[in-house]
């Protein structure tokens, strides 16, 4: 059983991960509580479905990705920065983008459930643990991606404009770091992980026009559990989360459906006992 | 001026003779009409209205009335409210004289509601809750009479079924893999309907014959019905040595459980109800990885259930290019009753039809419909049963019933095949 939780959970853990770094890092520049952060997974999955009908896969990917990217950076020129101050109009902008992209592609795909195939069919067992190769690939695709991101972030000067402006923005601006720059760089960046977490999940999901709602639940916990705008906080509480799940499933078969009620109880308690999260700021101090 | 008057003279020839029909009966076709349930619900009720206008309408006190339908987008799977609302529109904004349709059975609750304020006669097709009709048709006579049921068969009934289907897995098991007392695990989302089958399978899994099946109940999953990652189920139930899954899943959950499932060859042979892989788009659902899942269903290719089944099965495609799910018969079986029934009352007075509707003796595609005395569709021998399919290959092909014995009857019908055994269950567990 302890195999199982640590395989399964390793899967999961690499996949939330993914998703909750690129929520974690809009939210820590650009202050932007991105509510459709998964919309723009689930419309990765669908450009890669509809393009890998006349092109192969790396080329659909890759377009995938760019139009994801293209589409977030429209959202916020247009949308999202003229009202960045007022935060809790972001919230109900990005709400309300998430909900056109679920109308727009149930309008094009209907309610159907489609299907990407698998880059790597079959499985292999790890640890007596049957385990699909398809889930090693996107373990190791997380893994890459979110090794790069960090490297991104640390290693280059617009990593460290980012870092600086996540940092403290008024400084970050008397030193000469532009912003607005900044704030472009982190929404792509968050979109881009995005949508490569929709890529790397398309084969092993179900794709339907309302897939963008379970995983944004868990990734707002992760972040939050996490600590707001933490970037190693988001990544930890994505673990957390995913390994919580796992356990549910195997130590209580008859109470599966909880997992997501469980993980999130996870949440509050760790609200309750360290109200900053794991690695963040407080609620109440924020900004 | 006389130019004017020829003019008009002909225009009002060419509309008297471009159609026979002095009126219309309007009809409300009902469902989620961006999903398949409710695409086949209008697919189903089209091929009916177009036979049943192109054999001259319905004639009713000497005058041919033309059935028209109307399309009534319920949105029923995202809300409830929107469903009882665009029932309410229908009936009195497009004027629809009767209703046919539905698929959630927490919508189908509230739209009936409203179809019987409204003394609009109103055939369910898609939802099959046991309360939508017992209960309340029964218990309140003069305000549910204008409901009833064709399909599918009520959750109870399913449940039956479904189970008639385990045991004939388990039975496949028990023979092929020579294992005395089969493992079984039961995956069943987590909904109302689904308790009381479970608590049912179990019993009856682990009772001896011939009242049960002699088998071991080896553990209860309950997934959520909308779970997108059935991994961690499937590996606890490939830890417990089951040789069969028995699944209770009408939620989208079903094709992560058939994709993973495949994916992973975990050794169980699964059995039961899983909705999703009723439909054709099964194997492109789950990439291909759903051969062998086995179901309950209404209809499936080559299965003449009565002399109607092949017909329809075959006008459906060639007018829709798709194979039809269990609403589209059901609309279609709804539409004729419906005809049948206004003729008999020689009346479209709402009261009338439904006593008309009360002596349904009519023979559809997916079996002979007979209404019982809370205006629910009959189970069984002779009536409607539905039908067990495989995915086997790239099509889906029926297993039961084959030698169903019922008393001293024997039932099965013409195109019905064995079970087959997934083989890397057989490889696992051959003996």
């Amino acid at each position: 059983m302890l195999a199982a939780i640590l395989v399964n959970g390793l899967v999961l853990s690499g996949i939330y991960g993914m998703l909750a770094l690129g929520f974690a890092l809009t939210y820590g520049v650009a202050r932007i509580l991105n509510l459709a952060h998964t919309a723009f997974y689930m419309a990765a999955s669908y450009f890669l479905f509809f393009l890998l009908g006349y092109t192969g896969f790396l080329p659909a990917a890759l377009l995938a990705a760019l139009l994801v990217l293209g589409l977030a950076l429209l959202a916020y020129r247009f949308l999202l920065e003229p009202l960045r101050e007022h935060e809790a109009t972001v919230l109900i902008v990005t709400i309300a983008i998430a909900l056109l992209f679920q109308e727009v592609l149930l309008l094009l795909f209907g309610g159907h459930f489609r299907s990407v195939p698998a880059l790597l069919p079959g499985f292999v067992e790890l640890l007596g643990v049957r385990v699909a190769q398809q889930a090693l690939l996107a373990l190791a695709f997380a893994a890459l991606v979110l090794l790069l991101a960090w490297a991104f972030l640390k290693g280059s000067r617009i990593g460290l404009a980012i870092r600086a402006a996540a940092q403290d923005m008024e400084a970050a601006e008397l030193v000469g770091v532009s912003l607005s720059r900044a704030g472009y760089w982190a929404v792509g960046l968050g979109a881009l992980l995005a949508a490569l977490a929709g890529l790397a999940v398309a084969p092993m999901a179900t794709l339907e026009p309302h897939m963008w709602t379970a995983p944004l639940l868990v990734v707002l916990a992760a972040v939050v559990l996490g600590g707001l705008g933490s970037l190693p906080g988001a990544l930890l509480g994505a673990v957390i989360l995913a390994f919580a799940e796992v356990v549910v499933v195997n130590l209580v078969p008859g109470g599966a459906f909880l997992r997501t009620a469980v993980a999130l109880s996870v949440l509050v308690l760790v609200l309750v006992l360290k109200p900053e999260g794991l690695f963040g700021t407080s609620f109440a101090e924020e900004r | 001026m006389r130019r004017t008057w020829a003019k008009a003279s002909l225009l009002a020839l060419l509309a008297l003779g471009g159609s026979a029909f002095a009126q219309v009966i309007r009809v409300g076709v009902v469902g989620p009409m961006a999903f398949v349930q409710g695409e086949h619900t209008w697919y189903g009720a089209t091929l009916a209205a177009e036979e049943i206008n192109r054999e001259g309408g319905v004639v009713v006190g000497g005058r041919p009335f033309r059935i028209e339908l109307v399309r009534v987008d319920t949105n029923e799977i995202t809300s409830v409210t929107d469903a009882a609302t665009a029932v309410e529109r229908a009936i009195t904004a497009q004027r629809v004289d009767f209703l046919i349709g539905g698929f959630r059975s927490e919508a189908v609750l509230a739209m009936s509601e409203v179809a019987a304020d409204y003394k609009k006669p109103f055939i369910i097709t898609g939802a099959a809750l046991d309360g939508i009709l017992a209960g309340r048709v029964d218990r309140n006579y003069e305000r549910f009479k204008y409901l009833f049921r064709v399909s599918p068969n009520k959750s109870s009934d399913l449940a039956r079924t479904s189970l008639l289907l385990l045991g004939e897995v388990v039975q496949a098991v028990r023979q092929q893999l020579n294992l005395s007392r089969p493992k079984v695990a039961i995956l069943a989302e987590r909904a109302a309907w689904a308790d009381p089958l479970v608590e049912t399978a179990s019993r009856l899994i682990a009772a001896p014959p011939p009242q049960g099946y002699g088998a071991e109940v080896v553990g209860v999953w309950r997934p959520s019905a909308t779970a997108t990652d059935v991994t961690p189920e499937l590996t606890a139930i490939q830890r417990a040595q089951a040789q069969v899954i028995y699944t209770v899943l009408s939620g989208p959950v079903g094709v992560p459980f058939g994709r993973d499932w495949g994916r992973l060859k975990i050794p169980a042979a699964p059995v039961g109800i899983n909705v999703e892989a009723q439909q054709e788009t099964w194997l492109q659902a789950t990439d291909g990885l759903g051969v062998y899942v086995a179901t309950l269903n209404t209809l499936a290719p080559g299965v003449a259930i009565t002399p109607k089944t092949l017909p329809f099965i075959s006008n459906f495609q060639s007018r829709f290019k798709r194979f039809p799910i269990y609403t589209a018969s059901g609309a279609y079986v709804a539409l004729h009753i419906l005809k049948e029934a206004i003729l008999r009352a020689g009346s479209l007075e709402a009261d009338a039809v439904v006593k008309a509707l009360e002596a349904t003796d009519y023979v559809g595609p997916s079996g002979r419909i007979v209404f019982d005395k809370v205006h629910d569709v009959t189970w069984g021998p002779g009536y409607t049963t539905g039908l067990g399919v495989q995915w086997v290959g790239s099509r889906m092909q029926a297993f039961w019933p084959r030698a169903w014995r019922v008393g001293d009857r024997v039932v099965g019908y013409a195109g019905v095949r064995p079970y087959q055994l997934p083989p890397w269950v057989v490889e696992a567990w051959r003996r």
